[in-house]
């Protein structure tokens, strides 16, 4: 399989991979099963006027998935929450020039997105 | 690491390269100045100068299985001699019964040749193997019926390696008068083969997995007791009949000589690669939750199949690009599908897709095999530092409690 030049960059080179402790400021999601071949785990962290100003990802799957999910925390961070929720599939897939059989793992990535925000939410309401 | 040629193959099981001294004699049966005769051509010199090379050729298949060159018939490869061998007993001894036995790590070229025949009516059973892959005699027993006319069972796995007590199964079949096929593309030159010994039918070889070309393989059908089979390809009566078609001097010849340095060198050459197979273990077996795939012991000697868990199998290989190695997932699709050999040995998906096969072969090197281990070694530690399953591992949360949010 050919990959894009941006998928190789993000998977030599992945951006903010790690885990940020847990606490009220902090929103985990994590989507996926490893019987379908990837597991992404993406944590925001939101400052007091709602901005996310940190953003972690671990992620076990294909180039494609490392490298959707490495997009993503760069993305998010400096976005509010609905900013935030407004990235689609459609744009990581376009950024990354993703193969058709590929377009699940931006997939993945937005639901990773809706999970950590909606973690977050649950814990301020 | 001065100087070594990427990506390093250890692919020798998917197809090896030819040998220097096959392709020096494959070259001398092709141009006017050469041997470029047919074989079947009866009224000149050009016929009879081809006809010897072939039979030369038929000697050196026969020589290293222990045969008469009698039994051998000429193929296109293993999968027309596996067609040959299954569908033409089957078509045979009809008569006799309908059932065939196989295993369920067979290659596709068995696995397919069967479902065929179940589509015309035959009963097929495809046994588990145990989890080393290996045969278990006792379940070989209770399937057998009284309309068992065949078992198919293959020497050595293309996968994992794993070499099959042929010889069991042989004393099993013939005191049953079933006809016994093995299908030993995979072992020839990796394990003595004595068919003088061994109660085996039918035998089918390819050349390119021997140092020799593609294209071109043979189907052993034994002579004494004697067994039939219904020709599946039909002309001008070549190979008594069993084969129609214009023999392939050059082809033929290349893997009369593959088979002829295999014999020679078949001892001195499994050690060697056995030492390689040995190094490149213990160069991965003290990192943590890594798996063998198969029987260790009975194995040849050129084979490591490998399960690195918490690791993905398709961002491995990504990660191994360096290396021309199998994986046990087919990554072409979004459905990943693992390996169906894996997953008959009771290997979960996961470990099923993250295993990598290694198979080394004449002309690896012990510099390729360090320079694997250290890469292989890093890929790995990369991608568990990646992965979310590696954590948790590590925190002690089991795997299969968590509820995963499938997509
Ligand atoms: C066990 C086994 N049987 C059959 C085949 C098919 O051989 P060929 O490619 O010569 O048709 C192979 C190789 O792919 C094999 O490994």
């Amino acid at each position: 399989m050919a990959y894009s030049e941006k998928v190789l960059d993000h998977y030599e080179n992945p951006r903010n991979v790690g885990v940020i402790d847990d606490d009220l400021s902090v929103g985990t999601g994590m989507v996926g099963a490893p019987a379908c071949g990837d597991v992404m785990r993406l944590q925001i962290k939101v400052n007091s006027d709602g901005i996310i100003e940190d953003a972690k990802f671990k992620t076990y799957g294909c180039g494609s998935a490392i490298a959707s999910s490495s997009l993503v925390t760069e993305w998010v961070k400096g976005k509010s929450l609905d900013e935030a929720a407004g990235i689609k599939n459609t744009h990581i897939a376009e950024e990354l020039a993703l193969p058709p059989v590929k377009i699940h793992c931006s997939v993945l990535a937005e639901d990773a997105i809706a999970a950590a925000i909606d973690n977050y939410r649950s814990k301020h309401q | 690491m001065s100087n070594i040629k990427l990506p390093i193959y250890l692919d020798y099981s998917a197809t090896t390269p030819i040998d220097p001294r096959v392709a020096a004699k494959m070259a001398e049966c092709l141009t006017i100045e050469g041997n470029f005769g047919n074989p079947a051509s009866r009224s000149h010199s050009f016929g009879w100068t081809a006809e010897a090379a072939v039979d030369l050729a038929r000697q050196q298949v026969a020589d290293l299985v222990n045969a008469d060159h009698r039994e051998i018939v000429w193929t296109s490869g293993a999968t027309e001699s596996d067609n040959l061998a299954i569908k033409g007993a089957a078509h045979f001894y009809r008569k006799k019964g309908n059932h065939i036995i196989t295993l369920k790590t067979e290659h596709k070229a068995v696995l397919d040749t069967c479902r065929q025949l179940e589509r015309e009516g035959f009963t097929v059973t495809y046994l588990d193997p145990q989890e080393n892959g290996l045969l278990d005699m006792e379940a070989l027993k209770a399937a057998t019926t009284d309309q068992t006319i065949l078992i198919s069972i293959m020497h050595v796995n293309n996968e994992i390696g794993v070499i099959q007590d042929i010889a069991a199964i042989g004393e099993f079949a013939r005191a049953n008068r079933i006809i016994f096929h093995v299908d030993a593309a995979q072992s020839t030159g990796k394990v003595e083969i004595d068919l003088q010994t061994l109660q085996v039918d039918l035998m089918s070889f390819c050349a390119h997995k021997t140092y020799g070309p593609k294209g071109v393989g043979a189907l052993y059908v034994r002579r004494k007791p004697r067994v039939r089979l219904e020709a599946q390809m039909h002309g001008g009566g070549h190979e008594r009949g069993m084969r129609s078609g214009t023999l392939a001097t050059h082809q033929i010849v290349g893997m009369g000589e593959a088979f002829r340095i295999a014999k020679e060198e078949m001892a001195t050459e499994n050690e060697r690669i056995r030492m390689m197979r040995d190094r490149l273990y213990n160069g991965l077996k003290d990192m943590e939750e890594v798996y063998v795939n198969g029987d260790l012991e009975h194995r040849i000697a050129g084979n490591l199949n490998i399960s690195f868990n918490f690791v993905e199998g398709e961002s491995l290989i990504m990660a191994l690009r360096d290396l021309a190695v199998s994986s046990g997932s087919a990554c072409t699709s979004a459905s990943l599908e693992p390996s169906y050999v894996l997953r008959a040995l009771g290997r979960n998906d996961e470990l099923a897709h993250s295993s990598i096969r290694f198979t080394i072969g004449r002309f690896t090197t012990v510099e390729e095999i360090d320079y694997t281990v250290d890469l292989v070694r890093a890929a790995v530690e990369k991608l568990r530092g990646l992965s979310p399953l590696w954590d948790m591992y590590k925190d002690g949360v089991d795997l299969n409690s968590v509820e995963w949010v499938a997509h």
